[in-house]
């Protein structure tokens, strides 16, 4: 007994504590996400690869693995890539909107980002408390704010009229990808500007006049010295806001609404209301969670190495 | 160099280093206005006199409380959402943030497998994308524990699993910037280890875990996937929901009214985490002490 505290005190840099002592910390919150968020997971596979109710119409779970259908996992692929694959088109749109809205966001984030970190002097605190205001505006608040001014008679139609830049009205709430896209942005670009932020205002300001000192001109300091140092967080603002932008549907409904702009989240928020489509709710979940997993372990890898690098 | 200068004055400007950012500079108001006016504007509204959300018609509080139909006060369907929401958003905050601190706590001293699988968990549940969480949890609700009915009970489980990982990044962000030291030197003088925590490393905590009750709070009130699958009906909706159902539909600035008593209490809820966050770090004050600034970091 005497002999295993002090290994364990030399182990924990000379605390001892009972075995069990940080375990039971972790434990509730361990116990919650293992009950309701892990398993899940199975019960999703369980439905997925489950039969349907023949008369309620509700998707009947297979609990043992070695009993699962996959009839409808199959059924599900071939919509997607198969000869008649109507769900193709919204599964490329999706890769298309978010590749194309993260771009946009890292686009208008990183000047912005870089300008606070750099210049923004005595009004940086303001300018970070404005830059993080979104933060706290209920996310349909400002899509419901877009909506009010995108209408048909809404102010950005009513300016356009009478600066004679349209003849009529444009219909910006049907159907339209450029107002999916701006929409996506507009939603997830405060979640870019902050880790940007943090990567940009972390990078030593001796190594950029090093570099001038040295003779490279302000691109040539930007594209050689500050750029690469910021490939991180480039790489983190960019996963932050695409993953949610995945399984993002409302945007799409309250700004187009049209299935000419449905998205996967649209797919599967659409038949998760639909009798008899649980199973291919389902199936699309487990989907979109293969699509994502790259991401999100890229994500929590680069989280922990810096948890590691940082505690030493 | 003074040939550049006097053959181009522009070369000149161009090559001084200390030349303010002055593009860069207009970009971020640009970005600014456009970030913050559409708000602005809907906020605007929902003090309009009539009924349009796009022609000013004057000034009242017609859609707050004065219609005694149309207004957000007499609205009965209004109504409930706005309770709704305050009630998950509290019950959501009482029982994650510990969740979260203790979790954060453990799993910053508990080494092996089994903790790095479980920290491994929990950052999974930080990244994973809300309408995954919130259809899962609808099948799980609705196959293996189906004695949790859908509604207010369904929802806060919801919510505390997806909100569950926010205390926990911030208070080993905090903590990590701590270090073990203080405990160590409470522990040497003699606490043990449940003294050290409670009178040193907690103390020392404070100000993230108010800030995380804050941020968590604030995240219910903007939930919207989660709460809306996992709502029974029209009684459990919470405020976001019902922006979302009638945008589209029904548009009286009553709907902006309801957004903006969304918006005010966000923001008073940030200026009482301020005042908290200021009131826990007070030991921390040199000359003007931490800034607004500070607190929005450690969100």
């Amino acid at each position: 007994m005497l002999r295993t505290a002090r290994r364990r005190r030399a182990k924990d840099g000379g605390v001892w504590y009972p075995r069990w002592f940080w375990p039971s910390f972790a434990a509730p919150g361990s116990l919650w996400l293992l009950v309701l968020f892990a398993v899940p997971f199975y019960v999703v596979l369980s439905v997925a690869f489950g039969t349907v109710d023949p008369i309620f119409r509700n998707p009947v779970p297979v609990w043992n693995p070695i009993q699962w259908y996959p009839g409808t996992f199959r059924d599900v692929l071939g919509q997607i890539f198969g000869t008649n694959a109507f769900l193709g088109p919204p599964f490329l749109r999706t890769f298309l909107y978010v590749a194309m809205a993260s771009a946009i966001c890292l686009l208008i984030a990183y000047p912005v980002a870089y300008y606070v970190a750099r210049y923004a002097g005595r009004r940086r605190g303001m300018l970070l408390v404005l830059l993080i205001a979104p933060f706290w505006i209920s996310y349909m608040m400002r899509m419901l704010a877009w909506v009010n001014l995108l209408g048909n008679d809404g102010l950005v139609n009513r300016s356009l009229t009478s600066l004679h830049l349209v003849g009529h009205p444009v219909a910006w709430l049907s159907g339209r990808p450029i107002t999916v896209v701006l929409g996506l942005v507009y939603g997830y670009i405060p979640y870019m500007i902050l880790p940007l932020f943090a990567g940009l205002d972390r990078i030593d300001t001796n190594l950029l006049e090093a570099a001038r000192d040295l003779g490279a001109n302000r691109a040539r300091t930007f594209a050689r010295v500050t750029l690469p140092l910021s490939k991180q967080a480039i790489l983190a603002g960019m996963v932050i806001v695409a993953l949610p932008m995945f399984g993002d549907y409302f945007t799409n409904d309250l700004l187009s609404g049209s299935p000419k702009t449905s998205m996967i989240g649209n797919l599967i928020a659409d038949s998760v209301g639909t009798p008899g489509q649980g199973t291919n709710a389902a199936v699309l979940v487990l989907i979109l969670t293969v699509i994502l997993i790259i991401p999100m372990l890229y994500y929590v890898s680069s989280t922990g190495r810096a948890t590691r690098e940082r505690s030493g | 160099m003074s040939e550049v200068a006097a053959r181009s004055p522009m070369g000149n400007r161009f090559r001084n280093p200390w030349r303010k950012p002055r593009i860069l500079e207009s970009f971020i108001w640009l970005y600014l206005a456009w970030s913050i006016l559409p708000v602005a504007i809907a906020v605007l509204f929902s003090f309009n006199a009539g009924r349009s959300r796009s022609t000013w018609q004057g000034f009242s509080l017609r859609w707050y409380f004065k219609d005694p139909v149309l207004s957000v006060w007499h609205d009965p369907n209004l109504h409930t959402a706005l309770f709704q929401t305050l009630r998950l958003a509290a019950l959501t905050t009482i029982i994650a943030v510990p969740l979260g601190v203790a979790f954060a706590i453990g799993i910053d001293r508990w080494r092996g497998r089994i903790a790095a699988t479980f920290n491994f968990q929990m950052l999974l549940s930080f990244v994973m994308p809300e309408l995954i969480i919130g259809v899962t949890l609808l099948f799980v609700f609705a196959n293996l524990l189906s004695f949790v009915h859908l509604g207010t009970k369904a929802q806060f489980l919801g919510l505390v699993t997806f909100q569950v990982s926010y205390p926990v990044i911030i208070v080993r962000a905090r903590m990590l910037s701590i270090g073990k030291e203080y405990e160590e030197a409470a522990m040497d003088l003699g606490a043990s280890p449940v003294q050290a925590l409670r009178r040193v490393l907690l103390p020392l905590l404070y100000p993230a875990i108010f800030a995380s009750a804050v941020l968590v709070f604030a995240d219910v009130i903007d939930d919207f996937v989660i709460v809306r699958y996992l709502s029974s009906d029209a009684s459990t909706e919470p405020m976001a929901v019902k922006i979302f159902n009638s945008a589209r539909a029904s548009p009286t600035p009553a709907l902006n009214a309801l957004a903006t008593i969304m918006l005010t209490t966000s923001l008073l809820l940030i200026v009482l985490g301020y005042v908290g966050y200021r009131f826990s770090t007070r030991g921390e004050r040199r000359g003007a002490g931490p800034g607004f600034g500070d607190f929005a970091a450690e969100l």
